[in-house]
């Protein structure tokens, strides 16, 4: 349970002043210069140190990925890129750090750039986020006026800040796709190796990371690496952004410590389940690309990266979408196929064809009009998507089907007899036909 | 070289191998659909999916996927990949499943069944059944231009085609529009491609989605007799393989050959196929009273022996075309000298060549693959990419790999490759080879610099002193000879080699013209010339010797029909000196006979006979004569001090611009002038030049 003194966002639902003066005010920007004299490995070392993982999603070390940049330079710009492209189904925790406490993030970006021995970040906002947009660039423009970053700033550490404003597909926040839609190039994912490391943003050395992951930073330096690494479970440190949507009875985005358990999170910050914990049919725990969690296992989950690996699922974003009994389990993960069926870029031939496919199929399993040998077919389908495309948008696609036939294939079976029940000997069935 | 174990064997590749090309190097197949070697790695297919022992749980694309980036095992063994694992088997399965299902499999009726990528490997790798149950995908088809038939429902979303053309072809006109399953290849606008080598993209398709619109629903690949020969259609000498059905050609591919044409033909000498068909002269002829009257061997003989009776030697002469094989201008050049006649000449557009100067001052010296390794390149007088578009993408990747400077004095045309204009005519060369010029210096410190000369820049009065001035620009160091004539004939080379220009006190061509304008010529014979002007050769007796009804038949007073470079065994020799040797496809038509065998006939009825009566006995001869016509595809080198004799600094009395005599692409001979489909493509490009303007 976090207490508030350990809050990291104070001002996360924009009560306060968003601007600079608030920003200072609520501890930003304090004794910046000291912890940037500190040097290159040891920011490296203090964030590898306080366990913090990546916040995008994947859960990679911030700190391991950070060192991962050349340590001597070759000639060649380092660039920091902070993902802000923030699209998946469920969550909205990004834009809340965008509109209400952008200086976190600006001096994130300075902290990271020092540690990575970059001069330049850019900063690549989901073409939706106009507010967004609007308050990061006015923050950024009260810091450069404020010479806190720019050249000859007061850190001394000559660091510009570029806000590009994206144009709304999903797969440009995958990092290498977000990387060339910044070239100003199609958003398409790259191969990988060469990694963005060794070879990123204009061929040049490249981290991106997620717009959490930078905008704690600050904090975990200035009270330290053990401060952070206390809170939470082993392995899992630290507190998080959740986003809960969907039945319960106060939808909201709130901060908490890592692993607190789900049943905890839902009473304390959401009002409980919507008509009481016995309605509960399943969780999707990370946003939509992650399996869904029947009742029974998510109720007492840890809320974080492994504890969600236990139920089978995976904090993600940590965008909570919950759903009460009162919900078509089926057609709710078909719309979630639509839409990577429509957010699949088209490069490679797994995804291309394997997201259209898969949503066909449970289109007609929203309406029962399926073989339950198919089930087992599309499941080998949603096998084949997995693991052989270039980014991971096939295995995001696939995941919330197989979660959909682990846990809940009695349903689907029960739609298919339902529907076979009403059909006559031609197959066809009176009341769709009469459609 | 680093090591690397392929289902258990253990090869050693060089460091930058993809794990693809290290599965070759162990002999293991790995399918593939969108890698290509001469284009850019996109992984985008799947189909190449390897297991890595120790990486990560997932199949890797071998195709991107790097030797070097493999780590080695614990204990510093190799690393190793797995091509025949469960694992990989699944994955192809998987990756063909996908492939196939919105794929309209309409073999049956899709052109490039029997020689389809996706049809082989569904074969080999794929399942025998369907589990897709839903409505295929429908794309509508595309219009890309009259040269490629767009079926882009079948299309597998490779991108080969769109990597050609942005990379090799130079036109940035092709590309993936929409995304997932709604993305579509097309051009920009559904416009015709303006590219000179747009045919290739036909030929990298790995399905039917692009085939070539002139060969459509004609033949299937099986019924077609191959013939590896060469192309004649510029002087590159192209290596193609002539698909042939009984007594026509059907279409023309390329063949392999690292050296000169890579991969890659021009669209005109893919697709000139149908002009072989029409405007054949298929029987000799006389012409009686003013008219052309069909008549027989034996006529048409008996004419020219009437014609060379009533004249003499100094008043017969000779003009081989830009089409001929070195064999028939041997034979003419031998029966011309029994004649008694010197007048022979095998530059129509009177070139300043000439091969008394030494074989270095008219060949490519530094060869097509050389010009990967210049450093410096200068066109002078030249459009690579209307006289010689195969050449022009070598000069293209040259450019894309790295830092070659190149500069242009002549017209400022789209190349597909940055220069810079140094100016339009000789006064500019002569600047530069005074060295007052920046790009004067660029070229004085390269390695190897390259000095391109067109034969449109070396022709009329100060033709000998553009090459006296490209000779002097060519100098590179270690003995590198940067000397290079772009020749735009295939006979030229060839005609230069065997000597077929003005012997002692002979005329050349345009003192043909002039002497049979003014009456002192009675007997001309043209080897398939039409590049001269007509109009010119006053009362003069025309012989044409040739294939088609061009300029040079409707002027002839007989005509003896010969066979095109598909119909014979004919040597040639291309741009860089490299013997070649074009075979023979089909026959040619009606009466029409090899050019040779029409020669040596008739110097039997004119009471000179030639002293062969076989292509080997020729060939014995030939190369008797000329020793180095036997090493076919080699080149016999020209010495550097050749160009250095050459080279004279020269102060140009009046300036004009050096221009290509190349300004139409598709009609530059007369073939391609016969041809439909080139006759199309030109009014096609002459309308977009009128747009552009």
């Amino acid at each position: 349970m976090l207490t508030d003194k350990d809050r990291i966002f104070t001002n996360l639902y924009g009560q306060g002043d968003w601007g600079l003066e608030g920003a200072r005010r609520r501890g930003s920007w304090n004794g910046t210069k000291d912890l940037l004299d500190k040097g290159r490995d040891w920011l490296t070392n203090e964030v590898k140190a306080s366990g913090l993982r990546g916040r995008g999603g994947a859960g990679f070390s911030t700190g391991l990925k950070w060192s991962f940049m050349p340590k001597v330079n070759d000639g060649r710009p380092h660039y920091l890129v902070v993902n802000a492209d923030e699209s998946e189904p469920g969550t909205c925790k990004d834009r809340e750090i965008l509109r209400h406490d952008p200086h976190h993030l600006i001096e994130g970006c300075l902290i990271a750039g020092r540690a990575m021995d970059a001069h330049t970040a850019y900063i690549y906002i989901r073409g939706e986020f106009m507010r967004e947009r609007q308050h990061l660039e006015a923050a950024v423009q009260q810091a450069y006026d404020a010479r806190l970053i720019g050249k000859n700033n007061i850190h001394g550490w000559d660091f510009d800040i570029v806000v590009h404003h994206g144009a709304g597909a999903y797969i440009c926040g995958e990092e290498t796709a977000l990387l060339e839609s910044l070239e100003g190039k199609k958003g398409q994912p790259r191969l990988k190796p060469p990694f963005p490391a060794g070879m990123g943003l204009y061929g040049s050395p490249t981290t991106v990371n997620n717009v959490e992951s930078i905008a704690v930073v600050p904090e975990i330096l200035r009270r330290g690496s053990g401060w952070f690494a206390g809170l939470g479970r082993e392995n899992n440190t630290g507190t998080k952004l959740f986003c809960v949507s969907g039945h319960v009875n106060n939808p909201a985005t709130f901060e908490e410590e890592m692993g607190t358990p789900f049943d905890v999170l839902i009473d304390k910050h959401c009002g409980g389940i919507r008509g009481g914990w016995d309605n509960l049919l399943a969780v999707i725990p990370g946003g939509s690309s992650v399996p869904c969690v029947p009742a029974e296992r998510i109720k007492s989950a840890h809320m974080d990266f492994d504890g969600l690996r236990e139920a089978g699922s995976s904090l993600g974003t940590a965008a909570v979408i919950v759903m009460d009994k009162s919900t078509d389990i089926i057609k709710a993960i078909w719309r979630i196929s639509a839409f990577y069926k429509h957010e699949s870029c088209g490069q490679c031939t797994p995804c291309r064809e394997g997201t259209g496919w898969m949503m066909r199929v449970m289109e007609r399993m929203v309406r029962g009009e399926a073989q339950k040998r198919e089930i087992d077919m599309l499941f080998a389908v949603s096998k084949q998507v997995e693991g052989h495309t270039i980014c991971a948008l096939g295995d995001a696609a696939a995941w919330p089907i197989q979660g959909l036939i682990r846990n809940f294939r009695h349903v689907i079976e029960e739609r298919i007899d339902a529907y076979t029940y009403k059909s006559t000997s031609d197959g066809a069935v009176p009341s769709v036909a009469a459609e | 070289m680093a090591q690397i174990k392929v289902d258990g064997e253990l090869v050693e590749v060089p460091d930058h191998f993809t794990l693809l090309q290290a599965a070759e190097v162990a002999g293991v197949e790995i399918p593939r659909f969108c890698y290509h070697e001469r284009l850019s790695v996109a992984g985008n297919c799947r189909m190449c999916l390897v297991e890595v022992k120790g990486g990560p749980p997932k199949p890797q694309a071998s195709c991107a996927m790097g030797v070097r980036d493999l780590r080695p095992g614990p204990n510093g063994e190799p690393p190793e990949i797995f091509t025949n694992t469960p694992m990989v088997k699944k994955a192809r399965e998987g990756v063909m499943e996908f492939l196939l299902i919105n794929h309209p499999l309409d073999c049956p009726i899709c052109d490039q069944g029997g020689e389809c990528d996706l049809q082989d490997q569904a074969m080999a790798y794929g399942v025998d059944s369907s589990r897709f149950h839903e409505n295929k995908r429908a794309v509508e088809d595309k219009y890309i231009g009259p040269l490629i038939k767009t079926i882009m429902t079948r299309c597998i979303l490779c991108t080969r085609c769109v990597r050609f053309t942005t990379e090799v072809a130079g036109i940035t006109e092709m590309g993936l529009l929409g995304r997932g399953e709604d993305a579509e290849i097309t051009s920009y606008l559904e416009r015709a491609l303006t590219s000179e080598l747009q045919g290739n993209v036909i030929d990298l398709c790995p399905v039917g989605a692009l085939t070539s619109k002139p060969y459509a629903f004609q033949a299937r690949p099986w019924e077609l007799t191959k013939t590896e020969s060469i192309d004649v259609m510029d002087a590159v000498g192209s290596a193609i393989r002539v698909d042939s059905r009984g007594k026509e050609v059907l279409r023309i591919l390329p063949r392999l050959h690292e050296d000169v044409n890579e991969e890659w033909i021009s669209d005109k000498t893919r697709f000139v196929w149908d002009g072989l068909r029409t405007q054949r002269l298929d029987r000799p002829y006389v012409r009686k009273g003013g008219r052309l009257q069909a008549a027989s061997w034996g006529e048409a003989f008996a004419a020219v022996a009437a014609a060379v009776k009533k004249s003499e030697g100094t008043r017969i002469g000779a003009i081989a075309g830009d089409l001929a094989g070195i064999e028939e201008m041997y034979a003419l050049k031998t029966l011309m000298a029994s004649l008694g006649s010197a007048n022979i000449d095998a530059r129509p557009a009177g070139s300043a060549l000439d091969p008394r100067a030494g074989r270095a001052s008219y060949i490519f010296n530094p060869t097509i693959a050389g010009i990967e390794k210049a450093d410096a390149t200068l066109l002078i007088g030249t459009n690579p990419r209307r006289e010689a578009a195969v050449l022009n993408a070598r000069i293209r990747k040259a450019w894309r790999n790295g830092d070659v400077a190149i500069g242009v004095v002549g017209e400022a045309a789209d190349l597909t490759y940055d220069y810079t204009h140094l100016g339009a005519g000789i006064d500019t060369l002569a600047d530069l080879a005074a060295g007052r010029n920046d790009f004067a210096q660029v070229l004085k410190n390269a390695n190897h610099p390259i000095v391109i000369v067109g034969e449109g820049a070396i022709t009329g009065a100060s033709g000998k002193d553009v090459l006296a001035l490209a000779a002097s620009l060519a100098d590179g160091k270690d003995g590198w000879n940067g000397f290079a004539v772009l020749h735009n004939a295939a006979a030229r080379v060839g005609a230069l080699d065997i000597g077929f220009v003005p012997g002692r006190g002979g005329l050349d061509t345009a003192g043909m013209v002039e002497a049979a304008g003014a009456g002192k010529l009675d007997l001309l014979f043209l080897l398939g010339a039409d590049e001269i002007d007509m109009s010119s050769l006053g009362n003069t007796t025309v012989v044409y010797i040739g294939t088609h009804g061009d300029a040079g038949a409707h002027r002839a007073d007989i005509i003896l029909p010969a066979a095109a470079y598909t119909e014979k065994s004919a040597t040639y020799v291309n741009t860089e000196g490299r013997v070649q040797m074009a075979n023979r496809a089909i026959f040619a038509p009606g009466d029409a006979r090899e050019d040779w065998a029409i020669l040596r006939a008739l110097s039997g009825v004119l009471g000179h006979t030639l002293p062969f009566d076989s292509l080997q006995a020729l060939r014995a001869n030939l190369y008797g004569d000329f020793p180095h016509m036997a090493h076919v595809d080699g080149i016999a080198a020209g010495k550097a001090k050749d160009v250095t004799a050459l080279a004279r600094a020269v102060t140009p009395k009046k300036s004009y611009a050096l221009v290509s005599p190349v300004s139409d692409f598709y009609l530059t001979n007369a073939i391609a002038r016969a041809s439909a489909v080139m006759a199309e493509c030109s009014q096609l490009m002459a309308g977009m030049k009128q747009a552009a303007e």
